[in-house]
């Protein structure tokens, strides 16, 4: 671990630019997946345990359209909106039937969700890991001791075009505006002639969406697998709840820090411990946040 | 609640006679011998089970046409009863409890995997029912003692050991010191990937070797980038990856995007995970172990040739371009099964286990001979480079690969 330490300030210092690009990559995807999950949790109280596997959903969705030629802004075209109907899909099959339900209804069904497309993509798809390779260029910088593969700078982009999309939609559209509205207070929407159960359909069709996009960017430039969707999810909670519901800038924010987070924690600990990166990180924020919170509930007292 | 008890006596009465008459059914019915495996069909080892069934029928199919297996002067044809255990270990240690017990089967085939077959050992184990496994090679597998258990493949300890060898002998030729050498590993943490490890630092420490980065690897694997950019930075002349085929995919994905030049890789499950195939280029030069390749030269008289088996092979199941190894293995414990019956002559399983513990064979996978601990000792793992032109050509020693690697990114 000190040879590490060592190795980032010392030795070799501008691998840090590499580890912070990586950073920077991983977390515009996560930012998508969390956002999903952050409109959900709010909108409709619902914590979609399911998350990670919309998103490795859109990955092999992905991965047979290029397998079929389909280049890409059509794979994602194609991706988001078939992911929106399944969305829509999802919603009136189960989760309309558990929206007024406790929390643990609501964690159990898309738990059963979740382990029912995992084993419907080992069927199809079977356990071997996939990828898809768009024989893009990797540009070096620094002696080759920066390499910049074309596909993130372009998954991040996407991402970027994508968040930009959602920010408009959900401040000037109308829908976006519902939204928002139904979030507040579900009730005086309700009053205000907005047909609440049609804002939860597309609020969910609109996460699941998201997720197939975040799946796309996943699947060129990493690796997919039916049983991967688990590590989404967790990131994605773990991000919703340093950043709090509804908050983009907050997810965006929060996303690229773990982002950076999980990758200085892979150079410095490991790889294997990249993944506990933002479950510590997350409990760091709980604790953090209770202790601040307590200072104002003793002026109460 | 009377009338309940008796009720619940009867029942329990019924289910100890039915369990009491069931076996003594099915070990060999007429002229047919039963071998019972419970394998993964589906699940998370689906792929990999399907090539262990194709190897165990092909195997049966070849015996039976050559006349079937010969005990006290009758011929027995062999015929396997599988299950699917849905790739779960609970699910294969209950299905071998049914084989044994209702079917009475009384020798069985492996399971796919060191895991299942963890969780199949100790029940075949406790019944005294002997069985010759193909696909489980943790070597912890074989330090519990088992009597009963077989397996014809190398354990995997030796999966990455000669690569490290190859790496020293490399020095030596060049009249330099092996411990010069500084090594780079990432494994992931399940029980097989570490005793690979353990093989690796066994020889490391053997030549005095430096490893400079030994980083452990997610069971959820996509990116291993951060572990690359080290390996960037220091530099190290061998890298030895091991993390099945996410690993080996992961692995050469990142080692083409991020331009990695190490002069030495090696890595495991590099043909499962199709490597060569989807990353050409980045994949020249890299070292894979295999169990068995269809060049050996070694042949028996059921099979033929390794390349015969290999046609033979390919002829029964076409949808095959290259055939796995999981499934030459999977034939080569069947021949086992075959060898022990005749040895014995006779179908105590007793009888047959100690004739299977003794064999001592040529088969067209390798020679098989069984340690005190049932793994199978006289067959080497072997060594293969994916070659510039997508090929696997079997280095022996230094002298047989291309050194360095020769990639332009």
């Amino acid at each position: 671990m000190l040879d590490n330490l060592q190795l980032l300030f010392v030795w070799a210092p501008i691998i840090n630019v590499q580890v912070i690009l990586e950073g920077i990559f991983v977390g515009a995807v996560f930012a998508l997946s969390a956002y999903g999950l952050a409109l959900v949790w709010g909108v409709m109280n619902i914590k979609n345990l399911a998350q990670g596997d919309f998103v490795i959903m859109g990955g092999y969705m992905s991965l047979t359209l290029s397998q079929a030629n389909v280049p890409l802004p059509l794979i994602l075209l194609i991706v988001i909106s078939t992911m929106f109907v399944y969305g829509w899909v999802v919603y009136v099959g189960m989760i309309r039937r558990i929206i007024d339900q406790d929390m643990f209804v609501s964690l159990l069904a898309t738990f059963g969700l979740s382990l029912l497309m995992q084993q419907v993509m080992n069927l199809i798809y079977g356990p071997e890991v996939q990828t898809i390779d768009l024989h893009m260029p990797n540009w070096d910088y620094f002696d080759n001791m920066v390499t910049v593969p074309s596909s993130k700078v372009l998954s991040l982009i996407l991402a970027g075009a994508i968040a930009f999309a959602v920010v408009l939609f959900m401040k000037k559209s109308r829908t976006g505006q519902a939204i928002r509205a139904t979030a507040q207070d579900p009730r005086a929407a309700r009053v205000m002639g907005i047909d609440t159960d049609r804002v939860y359909a597309i609020t969910f069709a609109f996460n699941s969406a998201l997720c197939g996009a975040a799946g796309v960017l996943v699947s060129i430039i990493w690796v997919i697998q039916p049983f991967y969707g688990i590590t989404y999810s967790v990131r994605s909670f773990a991000i919703v709840t340093a950043a709090g519901l509804g908050n983009l800038p907050g997810v965006i924010g929060a996303a690229f820090g773990i982002g950076l987070v999980e990758k200085y924690t892979g150079v410095i600990i490991g790889t294997a411990y990249e993944v506990a990166a933002p479950v510590s990180m997350l409990v760091l924020v709980l604790i953090w946040r209770q202790m601040s919170m307590r200072r104002n509930r003793q002026v109460l007292r | 609640m009377k009338k309940l008890s008796y009720m619940a006596v009867a029942g329990v009465t019924a289910l100890t006679l039915a369990g009491v008459a069931s076996p003594a059914l099915s070990k060999v019915e007429g002229d047919t011998i039963i071998l019972g495996s419970s394998i993964s069909l589906t699940g998370k080892y689906a792929t990999n089970g399907l090539h262990t069934q194709r190897g165990y029928d092909y195997a049966a199919k070849v015996i039976n046409e050559a006349g079937g297996v010969k005990v006290g002067g009758k011929s027995y044809k062999l015929a396997i009863k599988y299950y699917d255990d849905e790739s779960t270990p609970a699910r294969g240690a209950q299905l071998a409890e049914r084989l044994i017990q209702q079917d009475g089967v009384e020798f069985m085939l492996g399971p796919y995997s060191s895991g299942m077959t963890k969780a199949i050992a100790p029940v075949s184990e406790k019944f005294g029912v002997p069985m010759v496994e193909a696909e489980g090679a943790s070597r912890s597998l074989f330090t519990q003692g088992y009597k009963y258990l077989f397996a014809v493949l190398s354990t995997s300890e030796q999966y990455l050991a000669s690569a490290v060898e190859l790496a020293a002998a490399e020095r030596e030729k060049n009249f330099r010191k092996p411990s010069e050498i500084r090594v780079a590993m990432a494994f992931e943490g399940d029980p097989f990937s570490m005793d690979v490890r353990a093989g690796v630092v066994d020889k490391i420490n053997e030549y005095g070797m430096k490893i400079v980065i030994d980083d452990q690897l997610p069971a959820d694997l996509s990116d291993m980038s951060t572990t690359l950019t080290k390996v960037k930075a220091l530099r190290p002349d061998i890298l030895i990856i091991s993390g099945h085929s996410k690993g080996a995919a992961t692995a050469a994905r990142q080692i083409d995007e991020m331009k990695v030049n190490v002069p030495m890789i090696a890595m495991t499950h590099c043909e499962a995970a199709k490597v060569q195939e989807k990353f050409p280029n980045a994949s020249t030069g890299i070292l894979c172990p295999t169990q068995w390749v269809e060049t050996l030269s070694k042949s028996d008289p059921m099979f033929g040739s390794a390349a015969d088996w290999n046609a033979g092979f390919k002829k029964e199941y076409p949808s095959y371009t290259s055939v796995p190894y999981q499934s030459a293995q999977a034939s080569a414990a069947v021949y086992v099964w075959k060898e022990g019956f005749e040895a014995a002559n006779s179908f105590d399983k007793d009888a047959v286990r100690d004739a299977i513990s003794a064999v001592q064979m040529e088969t067209f996978y390798g020679d098989i001979k069984f340690s005190e601990a049932g793994n199978n000792i006289a067959k080497p793992m072997f060594m293969r480079q994916i070659g510039a032109d997508g090929s696997y050509s079997l280095v022996e020693n230094f002298g047989d690969m291309t050194f360095p690697r020769n990639v332009t990114y």
